[in-house]
C-alpha cells in the first residue's frame, strides 16, 4: 500500500483565534475598561462579591455541560430543574426543617420532581430536533405559569396549609413573594451548606493554583506528545504567578487577606461537578453522547438508542440545576418565590458562551472562565455606569444589554463559521 | 451442500403496489467479489435494505423470496441482526463521526468497557472506556489492511481514501464477518486510493470473506470481480463471469433500451454558432451533488441535455449557476461576466430555473397557482405592481390576466387561478413552475428533473412543451435529468457528467454502450472501441 503512508495531513484552520475567542476577549476588555474608569472599585470590593458569585453559580452553569456534549445545545430547560429546587427548598422550609441534614432532604426532594421535569423535556426536545434551544425557552415559561398556578393557587386552596405559617401570605392562599431561609444558626438554610467550613480567600487561591499546576503536569507528562505549546508554558507561568501572590498576601498578612473567606464544602461540590462531568465522558454513556451529538444519523446506524440518550442527558441536566438552585439559594438566604428561577436559563447560558463554548463544544474551562468574567461583568456594568455617566442605573441596564448581547453574538458567530466552513469547502 | 455464503433467491419487493424488485437470484461464494451494477433506481439499494433488514422494507410489507446464509434459511428484521448474522456494509457517505479518533470511530457503539463502583450500581452504560485496548483492537484491523496511521488521530481532516479504509477497518473489526458489501466504494476515491482500496479487497477476499461490490465503474469491476451481476428497472438482466464478458458488453445490458425513442428529428432546428453561456471551471458545493471543475459551452437556440448518475454533480450546475450553493468559477453568459452566488442576479441576468426540488423550493405550496407564476417577476423585476412611491401593492387584476393566460397557454388543469398549488397533480405543479420560469422572460431556462415524480402522460406534455419552447421562442433550454431516455428524446445533445465533471458529450443518436460507458467515467474503453 504505497499510497496510504503515514503522513498526517494538518486539520485545516476554519478561522483565527481572534475570531475563535472573540466574546471572551470582549468581555476580558470591558472588565479591565471598567477598572481603569472607575477608580472607585476597590480590589477587596471586587474579589469580594466575585468569589461570593462564583460559589453560587458555578454549580447552575456546569449543569449545562451534558447537553451540548449530547448535542441538544444550550439547555435553556434548566430553568424547570430550578422551579424543582425551589419547590423542595419550599417544603422543607414550609416544615421548619433546616440545618446541613435537611439541606441534603432538600437534595433528595428535588432529585425526582427534577428528573420526572427532565424527562418530559427530552420528551419534548426529540419531538423538536433541532430546535431544542428555543423549546428550552419556551418550556422555561410555560413550566413558569404552572409554578405559579401551584405556588398562588394550589397552596391553600387544595393543599391545606395552616394561614398563619410565615411562608403563606395572610389570605391563607398561595406562599409569599419572599421567604425568609432564616440562618442555619438558627435552624434554617441560608449558609447551610456555606458555613460547614471556610478558609480564608487567599488560601483557596493557593490551594487552586497548586492543584491546577500539578495537574497541568501531569497531564503533560502523562501524553506522549513531546512538543509543549506556548498556552502551556503561559499556563504554568499565570499558575506561578497566582502562588507568589497568594503566599506574599499569607506571609505578610496585607489587605488582600481581608477578603471574605471561602465556603470549602461549596468548592468542593462544584470540583465533584467537575469531576463526575469529565468522568461521564469516559464511560460508555458519555461516548454514546458525543456519538449522538455530532452525528445522530450515524449514531442511529451503528445501533446507538439515540432517542433514550438524549432523554438521559436532559435528565441530567435538569437535576444538576435543581441542586444547583438549592445551592444557590443556600447562599442567598431568601426565596424570591416567583422571581428566582426566572432569569438563570439566560445567565447560565451566557456565562457558558462568555467562556468561549458553542452549541457544540463546551467543557469545564469554558464554564468555569465563563462564570468568573460573566459576573465580574456583572459587578463593573453600574461602576461603569457611575463613573462615565453619573449614574449606575445606566450600568445596570447596560449588563441586560450584555446579556442578551453575548447571547445573540455567540450564537450569531456559531451559525457564521459554519456557513464558512462550507464555502472553503470549494477550495478543497 | 454448496459452499455459498449467501443465495438470494426469488427476491421480489413491491412499494406501494409499484415493483421494484422482480425475482432476483444472486449467489455469492467464499471469497468471491461479485459485482452488482445498475443504473439509479434499477434496484440496488433496495436489494442492499432487504439484505440488511432495514425498517423501511418491513414496514412496507416486507419482500417475496428467500435469504440463505451458508444454505441455512433467515429472516433478518434489523439491521442489528444482519451484524449478528455477519453481514457488514461499508457505506458509500461515511458513516464516521469527524471528531472522534479512528480507535473511536471503528469501536463505535462497540466500544470495550471495564465496570467501575458507579457501574456497579447503575448498569453497563456507566462502565469506563477501556482506550487502550480498544486502540488495540483498531490497530489490530488497521493493519490487516496495511493503514500505517495513528489510530489515536482524530478522523476529521483526514484524507478521502482514508477514511474509506477505516470503515473497512471497523467492519473487519466485527467478529465473524462473512459478508461485506461496498456500496460505491470507490465513488468519491482519487486513482491511487481507488487502487488501494481495490487491493485490500482483494485481500479480504483471499480471507474468505464474501464481497458484494456495488459500483458503476466498470474498469473496476472487470479488474476485481469474478462475477457481475445487471440490475435493470428492478429486473435481473444478468449474472455473467468477469472472464467471458467485456465492459462494452456489461454497459450494454446495464442502459438496455427501456422507452422506444419518439424523437421526430426536425430539419428546422434553430441552432446557431453564436455562444449564449459559456462556463469555465465551474465548482459547486452542493452536498451530494459537488461539481468539481465543469467547463462547458452552450450554443444559442440549443437544447442541451445534462445527464449522468445520482450523486456525479449533474444537479450541482443549475443549483451552482442560480446562486442556491455556494460556487466559484467563470460564467460568461449573454456576452457578460455573470457574477455567482447571487441568486437575484442571475435571475436579473435573464436565466430561468424550474429546481428539481419542485416542493421545496420551486413552488409556494401554500399559496395560490397566480401568485405562485408571478412571484419572482414580482421581486425581482418588480412587475405586476402598482408603484406608490413609497411603497409597492401587488396588482392582482394583472395577476390574473397573466396567470389566465399562462394557464392557457401550458394547460395548466386547475379549478381556478387562485387554487392552492400544493393541491395540483405533479404535472401540474411542474407546469406552474415553467411558468413562473417564463413569466420572468429568461433567454435561457434551466430545468432540472422536470419528469420526476410525475405520471407518463403528463411527462410527455411537459416535454412537449420544453421543445415547443424552444422551437417557437429560440428559448435555450439546459434540461438535466436522470433519465436518459427523455434526454435523448428532445435534447441536441447531451453532456454526461460523472465525479464532478464533464466525462464527454454525446450525440442523442449515440448508442446505448456508449452512454453506459461514459456514465461509469470509462469513457476510454469508449475511445478504444472506437478506434479499433
Amino acid at each position: 500500500m504505497d499510497n496510504v503512508t503515514g503522513e498526517r495531513l494538518k486539520v485545516k484552520r476554519d478561522s483565527s483565534w481572534i475570531l475563535d475567542n472573540i466574546v471572551t476577549i470582549i468581555f476580558v476588555v470591558f472588565i479591565v475598561f471598567g477598572f481603569i474608569v472607575s477608580r472607585g472599585v476597590s480590589v477587596n470590593f471586587f474579589l469580594n462579591e466575585l468569589t461570593s458569585r462564583i460559589f453560587r453559580n458555578s454549580f447552575l452553569v456546569l449543569s449545562l455541560i451534558i447537553p451540548v456534549l449530547a448535542g441538544l445545545g444550550l439547555n435553556f430547560g434548566i430553568v424547570i430543574g430550578a422551579m424543582a429546587g425551589q419547590i423542595a427548598i419550599a417544603i422543607v422550609r414550609y416544615f421548619g426543617l433546616g440545618g446541613m441534614s435537611n439541606l441534603l432532604l432538600c437534595f433528595a426532594i428535588a432529585f425526582p420532581f427534577a428528573a420526572l421535569f427532565g424527562y418530559f423535556a427530552g420528551l419534548l426536545y426529540n419531538k423538536t430536533r433541532g430546535q431544542e434551544m428555543i423549546a428550552g425557552l419556551i418550556v422555561g415559561y410555560f413550566a413558569n405559569g404552572i409554578y405559579q398556578f401551584l405556588f398562588l393557587f394550589t397552596v391553600g386552596k387544595i393543599i391545606k396549609v395552616n394561614p398563619t405559617h410565615p411562608m403563606i401570605n395572610p389570605s391563607g392562599i398561595g406562599i409569599r413573594m419572599t421567604v425568609d431561609l432564616v440562618p442555619v444558626a438558627e435552624g434554617g438554610l441560608k449558609y447551610a451548606l456555606d458555613n460547614i467550613a471556610k478558609i480564608p480567600f487567599m488560601w483557596a487561591v493557593l490551594i487552586v493554583a497548586v492543584s491546577i499546576l500539578a495537574l497541568i503536569i501531569v497531564k503533560n507528562l502523562k501524553s506522549k506528545n513531546t512538543k509543549k505549546d506556548l498556552m502551556f508554558f503561559v499556563n504554568i507561568a499565570l499558575c506561578i504567578l497566582m502562588i507568589g501572590i497568594s503566599v506574599f498576601a499569607i506571609a505578610t498578612n496585607n489587605s488582600l487577606m481581608l477578603v471574605n473567606e471561602v465556603p470549602v464544602v461549596t468548592a468542593l461540590l462544584i470540583v465533584a461537578l467537575c469531576v463526575f462531568n469529565e468522568l461521564i465522558i469516559k464511560t460508555k454513556l458519555g461516548q454514546d453522547f458525543r456519538s449522538v451529538g455530532q452525528n445522530q444519523h450515524i449514531a442511529e446506524v451503528q445501533g446507538i438508542n439515540v432517542d433514550r440518550t438524549r432523554i438521559i442527558a436532559t435528565i441530567m441536566s435538569t437535576v444538576l440545576a435543581a441542586w444547583g438552585q438549592i445551592i444557590f439559594l443556600q447562599n442567598m438566604g431568601t426565596l424570591n418565590t416567583y422571581n428566582a428561577h426566572t432569569q438563570i436559563g439566560m445567565f447560565s447560558v451566557a456565562s457558558l458562551l462568555v467562556g468561549g463554548a458553542s452549541t457544540s463544544k463546551a467543557n469545564i474551562k469554558h464554564a468555569m472562565i465563563g462564570t468568573i468574567l460573566f459576573n465580574a461583568m456583572f459587578i463593573m456594568s453600574p461602576e461603569i455606569g457611575q463613573a462615565m455617566f453619573g449614574n449606575a442605573l445606566l450600568g445596570e441596564y447596560f449588563r441586560t444589554f450584555m446579556v442578551y448581547g453575548v447571547i445573540g453574538l455567540a450564537l450569531g458567530l456559531y451559525v457564521w463559521r459554519q456557513n464558512k466552513k462550507l464555502v472553503n469547502k470549494l477550495d478543497e | 451442500m454448496s459452499d455459498n455464503l449467501l443465495n438470494i433467491k426469488n427476491v421480489s419487493k413491491e412499494y406501494y403496489g409499484n415493483k421494484v424488485l422482480k425475482n432476483i437470484n444472486i449467489e455469492l461464494k467464499k471469497g468471491e467479489i461479485h459485482a452488482l451494477i445498475g443504473e439509479n433506481g434499477a434496484g440496488k439499494s433496495t436489494l442492499m435494505n432487504i439484505l440488511f433488514g432495514m425498517p423501511v422494507i418491513h414496514s412496507t410489507g416486507g419482500f417475496e423470496g428467500k435469504i440463505e446464509i451458508e444454505d441455512k434459511e433467515v429472516n433478518i428484521k434489523t439491521p442489528h441482526e444482519a451484524m449478528d448474522y455477519g453481514i457488514g456494509m461499508v457505506h458509500q457517505e461515511f458513516m464516521l463521526i469527524p471528531g472522534f479518533t479512528i480507535a473511536e470511530n471503528i469501536k463505535l457503539n462497540r466500544e470495550i468497557t471495564n465496570p467501575n463502583i458507579v457501574s456497579k450500581v447503575f448498569g453497563k452504560r456507566y462502565e469506563t472506556l477501556d482506550y487502550k485496548k480498544m486502540n488495540e483492537d483498531a490497530r489490530k484491523a488497521l493493519d490487516t489492511l496495511d493503514m500505517d496511521i495513528d489510530e489515536f488521530t482524530t478522523v476529521a481532516g483526514l484524507p478521502i481514501g482514508h477514511m474509506q479504509f477505516i470503515e473497512i477497518a471497523r467492519e473487519i473489526d466485527k467478529t465473524g464477518i462473512k459478508i461485506l458489501v461496498f456500496d460505491e466504494p470507490t465513488a468519491v476515491l482519487a486513482e491511487s486510493e481507488a487502487k488501494n482500496l481495490l487491493k485490500a479487497m482483494k485481500k479480504l477476499a483471499s480471507t474468505g470473506i464474501g464481497i458484494i461490490f456495488i459500483s458503476h465503474r466498470l474498469d473496476e469491476i472487470i479488474d476485481v470481480a469474478d462475477k457481475v451481476t445487471v440490475l435493470r428497472d428492478g429486473e435481473h438482466v444478468a449474472t455473467k463471469d468477469i472472464k467471458d464478458t467485456s465492459a462494452i458488453e456489461i454497459a450494454q445490458l446495464m442502459i438496455g433500451r427501456k422507452v422506444s425513442i419518439d424523437r421526430s428529428e426536425s430539419a428546422e432546428r434553430k441552432t446557431t454558432d453564436e455562444t449564449i453561456l459559456s462556463i469555465k471551471d465551474l465548482h459547486v458545493a452542493m452536498p451530494g451533488e459537488r461539481v468539481m471543475g465543469i467547463d462547458l459551452e452552450v450554443k444559442k437556440g440549443e437544447i442541451l441535455g445534462i445527464g449522468g448518475l445520482a450523486g456525479q454533480g449533474k444537479l450541482g450546475i443549475a443549483n451552482g449557476l442560480m446562486g442556491i450553493y455556494p460556487a466559484k468559477g467563470e460564467i460568461i453568459f449573454n456576452g457578460n461576466k455573470l457574477e455567482l452566488n447571487n441568486p437575484k442576479g442571475s435571475i436579473k441576468a435573464g436565466i430561468g430555473f424550474v429546481s428539481e426540488d419542485r416542493k421545496g423550493i420551486g413552488l409556494l405550496l401554500e399559496e395560490s397557482i397566480e401568485l405562485n407564476i408571478a412571484f419572482t417577476a414580482m421581486q425581482i423585476n418588480n412587475e405586476f405592481l402598482t408603484d406608490l412611491g413609497l411603497l409597492k401593492l401587488k396588482n392582482s387584476g394583472k395577476i390574473r390576466k397573466h396567470a389566465l393566460e399562462m394557464i392557457k397557454d401550458l394547460d395548466i388543469r386547475c379549478t381556478s387561478p387562485s387554487q392552492k398549488t400544493g393541491r395540483l397533480s405533479g404535472g401540474n405543479q411542474q407546469k406552474v413552475c415553467v411558468a413562473r420560469a417564463l413569466t420572468q422572460n429568461p433567454i435561457l431556462l434551466f430545468v432540472s428533473e422536470p419528469t420526476r415524480g410525475i405520471d407518463i402522460g403528463a411527462k410527455k406534455l411537459v416535454l412537449d412543451l420544453l421543445l415547443q419552447l424552444n422551437q417557437e421562442y429560440g428559448m435555450t433550454v439546459i434540461m438535466t435529468s436522470s433519465e436518459l431516455a427523455e434526454l435523448r428524446s428532445i435534447c441536441d445533445k447531451i453532456a454526461i457528467i460523472c465525479e464532478g465533471k464533464v466525462e464527454g458529450i454525446l450525440s442523442p443518436l449515440a448508442s446505448d454502450a456508449e452512454f453506459g460507458l461514459m456514465m461509469s467515467g470509462s469513457s476510454k474503453l469508449a475511445d478504444e472501441r472506437s478506434g479499433s
